[in-house]
């Protein structure tokens, strides 16, 4: 049979070509097919495959993995399809060497076969990362069968398993050794899963699922090494410190071309193998086809391109060119029971609009991205039936401004005719129809509630409880509303920014009812309309988780303002000034020296005498700032926070120790209070005074917090400003000694930082809520001062931790030094 | 002859959503972004309105606020979005196996006469 075909070739050289294919992969046997369809005469085929086995669908391999499928089922191309096609098939032996001269490749055996043409589908290999310890025995890539078979065989001994890389094929991995029964951590080094894919909701929606199913997911973890005992992978140590014990670990951080054996040829290669549109390199009798080519600066990862590129290639191969023209991806992740869909560009940025739709309770995110009216990029977490029809939407590139409002409803409904307005399917719906799932509450009722006088979101959630609780049919409330009242719609307090429409305290109260204890989680269940926030709702939910869950969440330093992250207060030309604290005012003759030390020493070109009774060094470069505080630091001296929405100054007069009107140790008093409360974060700067005696020296009365000393005791005021609009205090109430001062002092900061809004300081504060409402909340019930301090102590014990002693000590180092510097004489980079 | 990309070291040296910097001798400081869907761009590091360090802001989506006066810069284009008007000039940028680089004639093009 073989010597037949041989002699039918040798018989017919004119017309039939020898087409060499280097690779048996899914883009070498596609290629073939694609040819053997389109002209089964045309060539005589040869295929050199380094795998000792037949052609199979490598990207089925996960399920293999997790043991939803066999090799046999993964098969595309069995033996007698290579036999029934003539094609030779020579497995095991990869060739070595391409000698364009004669058109001869070389293979490892010494094997010489001659081309007409030549078909390079090498593919890519796993990328590993160069670090200590990526040779041991364990450590294997997820690429071939072989690579499952070692990873089977791991997953019989049971263990633990580490994974490193949280993209497509890291998760797939892991999602197979954990249903092999290993225990998996998948270590990540960007903040989201899947961050290619996904955006940074939907990889915190997949990330959350992973865990609950068992998974260890550790983010922005960076492999320092991985660690070995007897010979063996033992573990992966991460560059904060952190050790990890594994008994195998998987290498899935990504893949390159495959170029070695055309770069040794002479081919144009950057990234990948440079091909025209006809999959041609700059070798006319070459070809290139599938992950290893570079198609016009793009390299593919992904199978769909993989088919269209066959497709061009067969036709130039049968001298009926058509072109490949680059490929519009779209990805799902192959994870049973995890909807995953994205496609298209959905990075944002100008000019594009984003449509998004959370359903928390569905576990549903959908995010659509348009372009002047076009669709450019999808995602969709947990629902992904519309995903084919957006990608379709999105390659064709149609107007979609009929459809807008619908689209992100989904086809049945966008496409509906009457129903393309969401207002109309509103209308639609039944009287019967339920409105809210949790509080049962149908569409009858809530028309029925709003006809009887509701005309805002916050009467129809307080009178019938629809939208009162997950909030997720906000939406169909408001469209409720419209329909219902027309122009008539009430607006609502202001929301807390244009990424939501819930308020300030809608967020405060959903964070600690539902124990949300994450950015991401807080934007998913509250419906969140941008991806990742904004610079106003950022440092608002920052701090009201801090507030919240004081020494368990942890601070997210991006959602920082600057003065917050780099711990001093910038300044117009960009530098920075420094406050170190000066308890109650005092200060001595070292802490002087240290001060007078650091501006000659940098060169500070002005301190000044704060009004909150400390010294202010001005003009400090941020590259400067960790050895400044070094110094201070080591004088005693710490953080002054006169940078932060925290405790500012505790200003003082020098009371009864000194003066011959004071009533009361003022100064004492504020240095017990300023050492009681330095370092809490509050919803903006906090100011305290403590006075002596009614002639109120140290300006109590305009303080966020002011005590004012008299014989019988200490008279505590709140809510002053001398800020634009000056606003005297109120008195809160007079207290007998200095333990209750403090201990009310502590209550009122706790009030104060658990109810209001981010941003707002105590003045605003309580002239929205009245004093009448603070003085409830303290004094009502009589235990109330004392579990409000005592929730103020216990969140101190985790904030009184001075931030410069730890910049200090070169914590974040990153914050403070430049990337490098450019120096035109020499043209270097450093 | 020198290269037409400037190599100014690994992606990894900036964390996602945030931004560090890199001073040209006798020109202007550069800031490069990291945003956190990881995508890195390159600016001038002034805001067109009071020329606040644009690297100090928070980033957010592909923008950037600036810690002055809050006006909101396009990472890719540099202009300010909003009702602000102004642009900031960015500087050309590729990323190539987890390296960044400059394009060597924007950074140097910009240095003071």
């Amino acid at each position: 049979m073989n010597a037949q075909t041989a002699f039918d070739k040798a018989t017919d050289l004119k017309t039939v070509e020898k087409l060499v294919v280097i690779g048996n992969g899914m883009a070498g046997c596609r290629a073939v097919e694609e040819i053997l369809a389109r002209d089964p005469a045309r060539y005589s085929v040869t295929i050199f495959g380094a795998e000792p086995r037949v052609n199979y669908n490598r990207i089925m391999l996960s399920p293999v993995l997790a043991g939803e499928k066999t090799f046999d089922d993964i098969v595309i191309n069995s033996a007698e399809w290579y036999e029934a096609n003539g094609i030779e098939l020579i497995s095991g032996d990869p060739v070595i060497h391409i000698d364009r001269e004669l058109r001869q490749v070389v293979a490892r055996s010494g094997r010489i076969e001659s081309y007409d043409r030549l078909l390079i589908a090498t593919g890519s290999d796993p990328f590993v990362i160069p670090v200590p310890g990526k040779d041991l025995p364990g450590v294997v890539t997820f690429r071939d069968l072989d690579d499952v078979d070692r990873m089977l065989h791991a997953a019989e001994r049971g263990g633990s398993a580490v994974v490193i890389g949280g993209g497509l094929l890291g998760l797939e991995a892991a999602h197979g050794l954990s249903l092999r029964g290993m225990r998996v951590t998948v270590i990540h080094l960007m903040p989201t899963l899947m961050e290619r894919q996904l955006d940074e909701a939907a990889g915190w929606l997949l990330k959350t699922e992973l865990e609950r199913r068992g998974q260890t997911i550790l983010t922005e973890a960076d492999t320092e090494a991985i660690l070995e005992k007897d010979g063996h992978v033992a573990g992966v140590l991460l560059k904060d410190g952190r050790e990890i014990p594994a008994d195998l670990v998987v290498m899935a951080v990504g893949i390159r071309p495959n170029t070695g054996l055309a770069k040794s040829a002479h081919l144009e290669c950057e990234r990948g193998i440079l091909v025209d549109d006809h999959m041609v390199t700059s070798d006319p009798a070459i070809l290139a086809v599938g992950e290893c080519v570079q198609h016009r600066g793009q390299c593919y990862g992904l199978v769909a391109p993989l088919w269209e590129m066959c497709r061009a290639l067969a036709d130039h191969l049968i001298d009926a060119p058509s072109g490949y023209e680059g490929s519009v991806t779209s990805t799902k992740l192959k994870v049973s029971g995890i909807e995953v869909f994205s496609a298209g560009d959905f990075s944002g940025g100008e000019g594009t609009e984003d449509i998004v739709m959370r359903d928390a309770a569905r576990g549903v995110y959908k995010r659509v991205v348009l372009r002047e009216d076009r669709l450019i990029g999808a995602v969709l977490y947990g629902d992904t039936a519309d995903g084919n029809w957006y990608f379709d939407l999105l390659k064709k590139g149609e107007d979609v401004s009929d459809i807008r409002d619908a689209l992100i409803f989904g086809q049945a409904y966008a496409l509906g005719g009457a129903l393309a307005d969401p207002n109309a399917a509103v209308a639609a719906l039944s009287d019967d129809a339920e409105i809210c799932g949790c509080n049962g509450v149908s569409k009858g009722k809530v028309v029925a509630t709003i006809r009887a006088g509701a005309c805002s979101l916050a009467e129809v959630r307080s009178q019938c409880k629809a939208s009162a609780s997950c909030g997720s049919c906000t939406g169909l409330v408001e469209s409720l509303l419209t329909l219902t009242l027309g122009d008539e719609v009430q607006q609502g307090a202001k929301t807390l920014c244009g990424c939501t429409s819930y308020t300030h305290d809608d967020v405060r109260r959903v964070i600690v009812e539902r124990q949300l204890k994450a950015i991401p989680e807080v934007m998913q269940q509250l419906h969140w309309s941008t991806p990742d926030g904004c610079a106003s709702c950022r440092p608002a939910l920052n701090y009201y988780l801090l507030c919240a869950w004081p020494g368990e969440y942890v601070d997210d330093q991006k959602s920082r303002f600057v003065n917050e992250r780099m711990h001093a207060n910038i300044q117009k030309d960009g530098t920075y000034s420094v406050v170190p604290r000066m308890w109650g005012g005092i200060t001595n003759p070292r802490e002087l020296r240290a001060i007078a030390d650091v501006v000659e020493k940098y060169d500070a070109p002005m301190v000044k005498v704060t009004g909150g009774q400390r010294l202010d060094i001005f003009g400090i470069k941020k590259e400067d700032l960790p050895a400044v505080w070094a110094d201070l630091n080591a004088a005693g001296m710490v953080s002054g926070h006169a940078y932060g929405k925290s405790l500012r100054t505790v200003k003082t007069c020098v009371g009864s120790e000194w003066c011959r009107f004071g009533t009361q140790d003022s100064t004492g008093l504020g240095v017990k209070i300023e050492r009681m409360t330095w370092g809490s974060w509050m919803p903006h700067k906090f100011k305290i005074a403590v006075s002596g005696c009614p002639r109120n020296c140290a300006e109590a009365t305009i303080k966020d917090f002011g005590v004012v000393c008299v014989d019988s005791g200490y008279e505590l005021h709140v809510g002053g400003n001398g800020g634009i609009k000056v606003r005297a205090t109120d008195l809160l109430c007079k207290v007998a000694t200095e333990e209750e001062a403090l201990e009310h002092c502590a209550a009122f900061i706790q009030v104060y930082r658990e109810q209001a809004h981010y941003l707002e300081r105590t003045a605003p504060w309580i002239e929205r809520v009245g004093l009448d409402h603070v003085k409830a909340q303290m004094f009502d019930d009589p235990d109330a001062v004392r579990r409000l301090a005592a929730r103020f102590r216990y969140s101190q014990q985790f904030m009184q931790d001075d931030p410069w002693a730890r910049r200090a000590a070169g914590e974040r180092s990153d914050l403070h030094s430049h990337l490098g510097e450019v120096r035109p004489l020499t043209l270097e980079t450093v | 002859m020198s290269p037409l990309w400037l190599d100014i070291g690994p992606v990894s040296q900036i964390e996602p959503g945030s931004a560090r910097t890199l001073p040209v001798l006798g020109g202007e400081e550069i800031a490069v972004f990291r945003t956190t869907r990881g995508e890195v761009y390159a600016l001038v590091n002034k805001c067109p309105h009071k020329q606040g360090p644009l690297s100090q802001g928070i980033v957010h989506g592909d923008s950037v606020t600036c810690p002055l006066h809050n006006y909101r810069i396009s990472l890719r284009t540099g202009e300010a979005l909003g009702d602000d008007e102004g642009c900031t000039p960015t500087i050309p940028l590729k990323v190539d196996a987890g390296r960044i680089f400059l394009l060597r004639e924007a950074v140097l093009g910009r240095q003071a006469a």
